[in-house]
């Protein structure tokens, strides 16, 4: 990291026609991903960066040089930028060698040194031996190390990499997880990876933004994101499906508990004395920290929220089964859990079956209160 | 017996009009392929027209467009002493006019097959705009090009309605080889327009050749 670079700072706004309201910044050498449906304005904000997309209003500086600012009116165009960008489709030039490829984007060294370079920056990517291909006999990873070796090229300041692994099958996208995650440690400048796959992002990133409808939700590092999103909105974008809202009944400091008010049932959560007596709140809780009671040996565990209900939704997906249980009572709530097929079947599980679950206190998050909670069976 | 005055003419006329539709073609190709602007399709139409429009009616526009009586004919009869129509550059004028279609449009589907991100990626690059131009665009576009170049220079080979009603059949200045068919025919000199007729044919099939030949390459290469 160089001392005092401030690496990549973005802030824009725009009301339309692809709404925008983002603020984040990545520093040299660190790897930020942009998670979020497709719509919700990743690649355009990849783009405003590239220079290829010009938002209506903000800033984007980059190692303190200003590349766009729209009240001193700068808007310097890709040329002058120096981005790296990885296309989705690669772009690569379908008329041009591998070697050729690369090489287009060393306008700044003088040409005796770009065939060389070109090919140094191919096996960087191990691409020796196929410098003379053209992208039509390349395989799909191939083509992507091409494009990645060619982002390099031009020794930019930010490296923007757009869905680089989405035109590629599982293997092969394995391979090259691998090989960004051993690159990325010999690049000194931001890179900024855009994707909606919250598996690859929580993989290859130090730290996640989630977008949606071109707004930045949140920006943490995937464990904060995943596991204490800000809003129950962030929430849903990160594949939390347990959302529900409650209302704070009372605080115990000394026991360092809350009690929630949910549908009728208590239900105590860590102490978060944030949040007001009374307060209406939104809680979450992942799949996998829901317990199964054993049907021969119920819990009368202290700490465990004992909740009954019946199951509703029973997927076998491979080796877990996806269980949706209606919870007891008049609020019709939906909480959802995975198990393994052995534990299902090993404790009769079916359709219409009575279970008793544990929410673990410590694993119950609370957020305030938006009024989305009721979709979250989505 | 050959009429080589008339052959030659033409493969001049034709010349000349592949090499002042090239730059033109390219430069209005380019505009239409990746442009959106108001009158677009009306533009396109226009283009279009000589598609479908008898090529006698056309040949009587232009001869009204480019008499005497018109601006441009007047204009150009102040400048140079000479009418437009009747001549070789009225007649070379017509030709660009009734080859735009011929031109512009595989042009056009040239550099609209060439998608956004390859030339977002070479801005990306930091190649300059002229450098795009040469190293990425042109040669993309190119099987459209060598299209537009072969299909105008065989349509101006064999253009008959147009070129009659622009340029009479004046030997050496105005009669094409086309024309000159029709009056061995009309001679009822058979042998003659056998001979020529065998002459267009082979330019023909050979310039169809050139222009399959340079898309089938540039589709491998693709």
């Amino acid at each position: 990291m160089t001392p005092g670079n401030p690496g990549l700072q973005l802030d824009i706004h725009q009301a339309g026609p692809i709404p925008l309201d983002a603020a984040f910044a990545c520093a040299p050498g660190e790897v930020l991903s942009l998670v979020g449906p497709s719509g919700s304005g990743k690649s355009t904000l990849l783009r405003a960066i590239a220079g290829l997309y010009r938002p209506e209003e903000g800033r984007i500086t980059l190692a303190g040089e200003t590349w766009f600012d729209t009240r001193r009116k700068i808007h310097l165009t890709p040329q002058q930028r120096s981005a790296g960008l990885v296309f989705q489709s690669y772009a690569l030039f379908p008329h041009l060698s591998a070697r050729a490829n690369v090489a287009a984007a060393m306008g700044h060294l003088p040409d005796v040194e770009r065939s060389a370079r070109a090919q140094a920056l191919l096996a960087t990517v191990n691409l020796r031996g196929l410098e003379d291909r053209r992208p039509d006999q390349l395989s799909g990873g191939q083509q992507q190390r091409v494009a990645v070796a060619r982002a390099l090229a031009r020794d930019p300041k930010i490296l923007l990499l757009d869905e680089p692994f989405s035109a590629v099958d599982r293997a092969t996208r394995q391979k090259l997880y691998i090989e960004l995650a051993n690159l990325r440690h010999q690049l000194q400048m931001p890179v900024v990876l855009v994707t909606h796959d919250l598996h690859e992002a929580a993989m290859l990133a130090d730290r996640m933004c989630i977008l949606h409808h071109g707004r930045t939700l949140q920006v943490g590092t995937p464990e904060e994101v995943m596991s204490r999103p800000d809003t129950p909105e962030v929430a849903r974008l990160v594949d939390i499906r347990n959302v529900f809202e409650a209302r704070v009944s009372r605080h115990d400091a000394e026991a360092t508990r809350t009690w929630l008010d949910w549908m009728g049932t208590a239900l105590e959560v860590s102490h978060s004395p944030r949040f007001a007596q009374g307060e209406r709140v939104s809680w979450a809780i992942p799949m996998e920290r829901v317990i199964l009671h054993r049907r021969d040996r119920p819990s009368r565990g202290e700490h465990e929220n004992p909740i009954g209900g019946t199951i509703v939704d029973f997927v076998v997906l491979g080796p877990n089964v996806n269980i949706g249980m209606r919870v007891d009572g008049p609020g019709e709530a939906l909480l959802q859990m995975s198990v393994p097929a052995h534990v299902a079947h090993r404790n009769r599980l079916g359709l219409q079956e009575r279970i008793v679950v544990s929410l673990l206190a410590e694993a119950i998050h609370l957020m305030p209160w938006s009024g989305l909670e009721r979709r979250s069976r989505d | 017996m050959m009429d080589w005055a008339a052959l030659t003419l033409s493969l001049k006329l034709s010349a000349w009009t592949v090499a002042l539709l090239l730059p033109a073609g390219i430069v209005m190709g380019r505009v239409l392929a990746w442009r959106q602007f108001r009158g677009k399709a009306a533009v396109e139409s226009l283009f279009a027209l000589p598609l479908v429009l008898p090529p006698t009616v056309l040949g009587y526009y232009l001869l009204v467009g480019l008499g005497g009586q018109s601006v441009l004919g007047k204009l150009y009869g102040d400048l140079t002493g000479h009418t437009l129509v009747f001549s070789f550059p009225g007649l070379l004028l017509a030709s660009i006019i009734f080859n735009l279609p011929f031109a512009i449009q595989p042009m056009q589907r040239g550099f609209e097959a060439i998608a956004t991100d390859i030339r977002d990626a070479a801005a990306c690059c930091g190649m300059s705009p002229w450098r795009i131009f040469w190293r990425i665009e042109l040669p993309l576009a190119w099987p459209g090009i060598v299209t537009a170049m072969v299909l105008t220079f065989a349509h101006t080979l064999g253009e008959f309605g147009v070129v009659l009603m622009v340029g009479g059949s004046i030997p050496g200045e105005t009669k094409t080889i086309a024309i000159s068919i029709y009056d061995r025919v009309q001679a009822f000199d058979t042998a003659g327009a056998a001979l020529m007729s065998a002459v267009l044919l082979a330019l023909s099939l050979a310039a169809i050749g050139v222009a399959y030949g340079s898309t089938a390459r540039s589709g491998r290469r693709a």
